[in-house]
Protein backbone atom coordinates (compact mmCIF):
# COMPACT_ATOMS: atom_id res chain seq x y z
CA UNK A 1 0.00 0.00 0.00
CA UNK A 2 1.64 3.46 -1.08
CA UNK A 3 1.28 6.29 0.96
CA UNK A 4 -0.56 9.78 0.18
CA UNK A 5 0.68 13.17 0.31
CA UNK A 6 -1.51 16.37 -0.05
CA UNK A 7 -0.41 19.53 -2.21
CA UNK A 8 -2.55 22.56 -2.58
CA UNK A 9 -1.96 24.78 -5.19
CA UNK A 10 -2.72 28.59 -4.74
CA UNK A 11 -3.64 29.78 -8.07
CA UNK A 12 -3.98 33.90 -8.43
CA UNK A 13 -4.42 36.58 -11.23
CA UNK A 14 -0.96 37.94 -12.39
CA UNK A 15 0.02 41.38 -11.25
CA UNK A 16 -1.60 44.06 -13.17
CA UNK A 17 -4.79 41.84 -13.94
CA UNK A 18 -7.72 43.67 -12.83
CA UNK A 19 -9.85 41.30 -9.93
CA UNK A 20 -13.17 43.47 -10.21
CA UNK A 21 -14.41 40.74 -7.12
CA UNK A 22 -11.07 41.73 -5.25
CA UNK A 23 -12.37 45.58 -5.79
CA UNK A 24 -15.78 44.98 -4.89
CA UNK A 25 -14.67 43.21 -1.63
CA UNK A 26 -12.39 45.76 -0.69
CA UNK A 27 -15.43 48.41 -1.48
CA UNK A 28 -17.60 46.33 1.06
CA UNK A 29 -14.99 46.53 3.38
CA UNK A 30 -14.48 50.27 3.37
CA UNK A 31 -18.27 50.15 3.31
CA UNK A 32 -18.54 48.40 6.90
CA UNK A 33 -15.66 50.76 8.04
CA UNK A 34 -12.63 49.26 7.79
CA UNK A 35 -10.45 51.98 6.79
CA UNK A 36 -6.81 49.97 6.83
CA UNK A 37 -7.36 47.41 4.38
CA UNK A 38 -6.12 49.07 1.06
CA UNK A 39 -6.53 46.32 -1.32
CA UNK A 40 -8.05 42.94 -1.81
CA UNK A 41 -6.66 40.57 -4.24
CA UNK A 42 -8.99 37.34 -4.96
CA UNK A 43 -7.91 33.92 -5.73
CA UNK A 44 -8.40 30.12 -5.37
CA UNK A 45 -6.44 27.03 -4.24
CA UNK A 46 -7.08 23.78 -4.24
CA UNK A 47 -5.69 20.40 -2.37
CA UNK A 48 -4.26 17.61 -4.43
CA UNK A 49 -4.52 14.34 -2.54
CA UNK A 50 -1.72 12.39 -4.70
CA UNK A 51 -0.06 9.06 -4.08
CA UNK A 52 3.71 9.55 -2.42
CA UNK A 53 5.75 6.89 -5.02
CA UNK A 54 3.43 8.63 -8.40
CA UNK A 55 5.97 8.54 -11.29
CA UNK A 56 7.90 11.59 -11.08
CA UNK A 57 4.94 13.27 -8.96
CA UNK A 58 6.27 16.39 -8.34
CA UNK A 59 6.53 17.04 -12.12
CA UNK A 60 3.09 16.01 -12.70
CA UNK A 61 1.11 18.32 -10.06
CA UNK A 62 3.39 20.65 -11.48
CA UNK A 63 2.11 19.74 -14.78
CA UNK A 64 -1.48 19.92 -14.22
CA UNK A 65 -1.16 23.28 -12.69
CA UNK A 66 -0.05 24.49 -16.02
CA UNK A 67 -2.34 22.36 -18.01
CA UNK A 68 -5.80 23.21 -15.92
CA UNK A 69 -5.74 24.97 -12.74
CA UNK A 70 -4.19 27.89 -13.63
CA UNK A 71 -4.38 30.08 -17.01
CA UNK A 72 -1.01 30.97 -17.78
CA UNK A 73 -2.01 33.97 -19.70
CA UNK A 74 -3.92 35.55 -16.83
CA UNK A 75 -2.42 33.77 -13.57
CA UNK A 76 0.42 32.12 -11.36
CA UNK A 77 0.68 29.36 -9.29
CA UNK A 78 2.65 27.88 -6.25
CA UNK A 79 2.44 24.76 -4.94
CA UNK A 80 2.87 23.61 -1.33
CA UNK A 81 3.56 19.96 -0.61
CA UNK A 82 3.20 18.31 2.55
CA UNK B 1 -20.72 23.10 -47.60
CA UNK B 2 -21.48 22.30 -44.38
CA UNK B 3 -21.15 23.86 -40.82
CA UNK B 4 -20.73 22.10 -37.57
CA UNK B 5 -21.79 22.66 -34.18
CA UNK B 6 -20.36 21.21 -31.24
CA UNK B 7 -21.97 20.50 -28.06
CA UNK B 8 -20.59 20.49 -24.64
CA UNK B 9 -21.83 19.81 -21.78
CA UNK B 10 -23.83 22.60 -20.65
CA UNK B 11 -23.95 24.14 -24.54
CA UNK B 12 -27.14 26.11 -24.95
CA UNK B 13 -26.90 27.82 -27.90
CA UNK B 14 -26.12 25.08 -30.31
CA UNK B 15 -29.69 24.94 -31.55
CA UNK B 16 -29.57 28.43 -32.02
CA UNK B 17 -26.80 27.97 -34.20
CA UNK B 18 -27.78 25.19 -35.84
CA UNK B 19 -31.12 26.34 -36.79
CA UNK B 20 -29.35 30.15 -38.26
CA UNK B 21 -27.21 27.91 -40.49
CA UNK B 22 -29.96 25.07 -41.36
CA UNK B 23 -33.00 27.65 -41.80
CA UNK B 24 -32.38 30.79 -42.08
CA UNK B 25 -28.63 30.42 -44.39
CA UNK B 26 -30.05 27.30 -46.08
CA UNK B 27 -27.34 25.67 -46.04
CA UNK B 28 -26.27 22.03 -44.87
CA UNK B 29 -25.32 21.44 -40.33
CA UNK B 30 -24.65 18.81 -38.23
CA UNK B 31 -24.14 18.64 -34.23
CA UNK B 32 -20.67 17.40 -33.27
CA UNK B 33 -20.89 15.34 -29.97
CA UNK B 34 -17.81 16.27 -27.84
CA UNK B 35 -17.16 13.11 -27.40
CA UNK B 36 -16.83 12.58 -31.08
CA UNK B 37 -13.13 12.61 -33.06
CA UNK B 38 -14.47 13.26 -36.73
CA UNK B 39 -15.38 16.91 -38.00
CA UNK B 40 -17.78 14.65 -40.51
CA UNK B 41 -16.12 16.81 -43.12
CA UNK B 42 -17.43 20.59 -42.12
CA UNK B 43 -16.28 23.54 -43.73
CA UNK B 44 -16.75 25.49 -40.71
CA UNK B 45 -16.68 24.58 -36.97
CA UNK B 46 -18.92 26.57 -34.67
CA UNK B 47 -18.14 26.08 -30.95
CA UNK B 48 -21.51 27.89 -29.48
CA UNK B 49 -22.32 29.54 -26.55
CA UNK B 50 -23.58 28.38 -22.96
CA UNK B 51 -21.72 27.30 -19.95
CA UNK B 52 -19.85 24.15 -21.16
CA UNK B 53 -18.66 21.48 -18.09
CA UNK B 54 -21.06 24.10 -15.44
CA UNK B 55 -17.95 26.88 -16.40
CA UNK B 56 -16.43 25.07 -13.60
CA UNK B 57 -13.11 26.19 -12.62
CA UNK B 58 -12.85 28.92 -15.48
CA UNK B 59 -15.28 29.24 -18.30
CA UNK B 60 -13.84 27.07 -21.41
CA UNK B 61 -10.92 25.82 -18.91
CA UNK B 62 -12.50 21.73 -19.25
CA UNK B 63 -13.72 22.25 -22.49
CA UNK B 64 -10.57 22.00 -23.93
CA UNK B 65 -9.88 18.23 -23.03
CA UNK B 66 -12.64 17.44 -25.02
CA UNK B 67 -12.20 14.80 -27.37
CA UNK B 68 -13.52 16.90 -29.91
CA UNK B 69 -11.45 19.53 -29.50
CA UNK B 70 -7.93 18.00 -30.68
CA UNK B 71 -10.06 17.50 -33.93
CA UNK B 72 -10.89 20.72 -33.89
CA UNK B 73 -7.19 22.28 -32.67
CA UNK B 74 -5.58 20.18 -35.88
CA UNK B 75 -8.31 21.82 -38.44
CA UNK B 76 -8.13 25.09 -37.20
CA UNK B 77 -4.25 24.74 -37.39
CA UNK B 78 -4.06 23.41 -40.89
CA UNK B 79 -6.13 26.80 -41.52
CA UNK B 80 -9.60 25.40 -41.09
CA UNK B 81 -12.70 27.96 -40.16
CA UNK B 82 -13.39 27.56 -36.35
CA UNK B 83 -15.85 30.28 -34.78
CA UNK B 84 -16.71 30.53 -31.21
CA UNK B 85 -19.32 32.58 -29.98
CA UNK B 86 -19.32 33.48 -26.14
CA UNK B 87 -18.05 30.47 -24.58
CA UNK B 88 -16.86 28.88 -27.55
CA UNK B 89 -14.25 32.21 -27.67
CA UNK B 90 -13.90 31.08 -23.91
CA UNK B 91 -12.45 27.55 -25.16
CA UNK B 92 -10.35 29.05 -28.01
CA UNK B 93 -8.58 31.66 -25.47
CA UNK B 94 -8.57 28.46 -22.76
CA UNK B 95 -7.25 26.30 -25.89
CA UNK B 96 -4.72 28.78 -26.94
CA UNK B 97 -6.18 29.30 -30.87
CA UNK B 98 -7.08 32.56 -29.75
CA UNK B 99 -4.21 35.23 -27.64
CA UNK B 100 -5.85 36.70 -24.41
CA UNK B 101 -8.53 35.31 -21.78
CA UNK B 102 -12.02 36.29 -21.07
CA UNK B 103 -12.30 37.45 -17.33
CA UNK B 104 -15.40 38.27 -14.97
CA UNK B 105 -17.23 41.84 -16.45
CA UNK B 106 -15.66 44.39 -14.10
CA UNK B 107 -19.47 44.81 -12.63
CA UNK B 108 -19.33 41.51 -11.85
CA UNK B 109 -23.39 41.15 -13.02
CA UNK B 110 -23.96 39.30 -15.87
CA UNK B 111 -25.24 40.79 -18.53
CA UNK B 112 -27.65 40.35 -21.84
CA UNK B 113 -28.82 42.94 -23.55
CA UNK B 114 -29.03 44.00 -27.46
CA UNK B 115 -25.03 46.00 -28.63
CA UNK B 116 -23.75 47.70 -31.30
CA UNK B 117 -20.42 46.34 -32.66
CA UNK B 118 -18.21 48.14 -35.36
CA UNK B 119 -16.69 46.10 -38.10
CA UNK B 120 -12.87 47.16 -38.00
CA UNK B 121 -11.62 44.45 -40.18
CA UNK B 122 -13.79 43.55 -42.95
CA UNK B 123 -11.01 41.51 -44.74
CA UNK B 124 -11.56 38.53 -42.93
CA UNK B 125 -13.93 34.98 -43.71
CA UNK B 126 -16.25 36.08 -41.09
CA UNK B 127 -16.82 40.05 -42.33
CA UNK B 128 -16.48 39.77 -45.92
CA UNK B 129 -20.02 40.92 -46.09
CA UNK B 130 -19.67 43.78 -44.29
CA UNK B 131 -17.75 46.66 -44.97
CA UNK B 132 -15.11 47.93 -42.69
CA UNK B 133 -16.84 51.02 -40.20
CA UNK B 134 -20.49 49.21 -40.42
CA UNK B 135 -22.36 49.10 -37.13
CA UNK B 136 -24.34 45.47 -36.54
CA UNK B 137 -26.70 45.82 -33.16
CA UNK B 138 -26.04 41.69 -32.46
CA UNK B 139 -26.75 40.62 -28.33
CA UNK B 140 -24.21 39.92 -25.38
CA UNK B 141 -25.21 36.73 -22.60
CA UNK B 142 -22.27 36.57 -20.47
CA UNK B 143 -20.85 36.82 -17.10
CA UNK B 144 -17.29 36.81 -18.15
CA UNK B 145 -16.70 38.59 -21.44
CA UNK B 146 -14.22 40.96 -20.51
CA UNK B 147 -11.52 40.25 -23.00
CA UNK B 148 -7.85 41.05 -21.28
CA UNK B 149 -4.37 40.34 -22.79
CA UNK B 150 -1.50 42.41 -21.43
CA UNK B 151 -0.62 45.85 -23.01
CA UNK B 152 2.29 44.81 -25.61
CA UNK B 153 0.00 41.90 -26.76
CA UNK B 154 -3.08 44.22 -27.01
CA UNK B 155 -0.78 46.43 -29.48
CA UNK B 156 0.54 43.53 -31.53
CA UNK B 157 -3.75 42.51 -31.93
CA UNK B 158 -4.52 45.80 -32.90
CA UNK B 159 -1.55 46.41 -35.51
CA UNK B 160 -1.92 43.30 -37.14
CA UNK B 161 -6.07 44.28 -37.50
CA UNK B 162 -6.99 41.00 -35.47
CA UNK B 163 -9.63 42.96 -33.70
CA UNK B 164 -12.59 42.46 -35.82
CA UNK B 165 -15.42 43.50 -33.39
CA UNK B 166 -15.47 46.94 -31.35
CA UNK B 167 -18.10 47.53 -29.08
CA UNK B 168 -19.57 51.05 -29.84
CA UNK B 169 -22.41 53.16 -29.56
CA UNK B 170 -25.41 53.33 -31.82
CA UNK B 171 -23.39 56.03 -34.03
CA UNK B 172 -20.42 54.05 -34.26
CA UNK B 173 -18.10 55.78 -31.58
CA UNK B 174 -16.19 54.01 -29.21
CA UNK B 175 -17.17 55.12 -25.79
CA UNK B 176 -16.96 53.76 -21.96
CA UNK B 177 -20.64 53.61 -21.73
CA UNK B 178 -20.74 51.25 -24.87
CA UNK B 179 -18.41 49.14 -23.49
CA UNK B 180 -20.48 46.24 -21.68
CA UNK B 181 -17.99 44.22 -19.88
CA UNK B 182 -14.55 46.50 -19.59
CA UNK B 183 -12.77 44.79 -22.41
CA UNK B 184 -9.70 46.47 -23.21
CA UNK B 185 -10.32 48.53 -26.14
CA UNK B 186 -13.82 47.63 -26.30
CA UNK B 187 -12.94 44.48 -27.97
CA UNK B 188 -15.65 42.35 -28.80
CA UNK B 189 -14.21 39.75 -31.36
CA UNK B 190 -10.61 38.97 -32.60
CA UNK B 191 -9.06 36.29 -35.11
CA UNK B 192 -5.89 34.74 -35.03
CA UNK B 193 -2.86 35.69 -36.67
CA UNK B 194 -3.76 33.67 -40.20
CA UNK B 195 -7.76 34.76 -39.48
CA UNK B 196 -9.02 31.75 -40.26
CA UNK B 197 -10.18 31.42 -36.04
CA UNK B 198 -12.84 33.70 -34.95
CA UNK B 199 -13.95 34.42 -31.51
CA UNK B 200 -16.29 36.80 -30.10
CA UNK B 201 -18.46 37.50 -27.10
CA UNK B 202 -21.80 38.67 -28.80
CA UNK B 203 -24.54 36.21 -30.36
CA UNK B 204 -24.52 36.66 -33.99
CA UNK B 205 -26.80 33.81 -34.54
CA UNK B 206 -29.31 35.05 -32.33
CA UNK B 207 -29.70 38.42 -34.67
CA UNK B 208 -31.21 36.42 -38.28
CA UNK B 209 -34.76 37.41 -37.97
CA UNK B 210 -36.85 40.68 -37.78
CA UNK B 211 -39.18 39.10 -35.03
CA UNK B 212 -35.35 38.83 -32.80
CA UNK B 213 -35.16 42.37 -33.35
CA UNK B 214 -31.69 42.04 -35.49
CA UNK B 215 -30.87 40.34 -38.95
CA UNK B 216 -27.42 41.71 -38.59
CA UNK B 217 -26.13 38.43 -37.42
CA UNK B 218 -26.52 36.93 -40.30
CA UNK B 219 -24.11 38.89 -42.30
CA UNK B 220 -21.15 36.44 -40.17
CA UNK B 221 -22.87 33.73 -41.91
CA UNK B 222 -23.01 35.20 -45.16
CA UNK B 223 -19.66 35.93 -45.11
CA UNK B 224 -18.55 32.60 -43.84
CA UNK B 225 -20.84 31.03 -46.65
CA UNK B 226 -19.23 33.53 -49.78
CA UNK B 227 -15.27 32.47 -48.07
CA UNK B 228 -15.97 29.08 -48.11
CA UNK B 229 -17.87 28.43 -51.89
CA UNK B 230 -14.87 30.87 -53.82
CA UNK B 231 -12.27 29.14 -51.55
CA UNK B 232 -10.89 25.55 -51.99
CA UNK B 233 -12.02 23.75 -49.32
CA UNK B 234 -9.40 22.84 -46.51
CA UNK B 235 -8.60 19.99 -43.63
Amino acid sequence: MSGEKKAVVYVRLKEGVLDPQGVTIHKALLQMGYKDFLSVRSGRFFELTVRADGDDIDRQIDEVCARLLANPVIESYSVEKS
Amino acid sequence: MKFGVVTFPGSNCDYDAYAAVKHILREEVEFLWHKSHDLLGCDVVILPGGFSYGDYLRAGAIAKFSPIMDRVVAFAKSGGLVVGICNGFQVLTECGLLPGALIRNSHLRFSCKYVYLRVENDATSYTSACRKGDVLKIPIAHGEGSYYHFEGEIKKLEDAGQVVFRYVDAGGKVTRQANPNGSINNIAGIVNVEGNVLGMMPHPERAVEEILGSVDGLRVFESLRSSVTSTPAVG
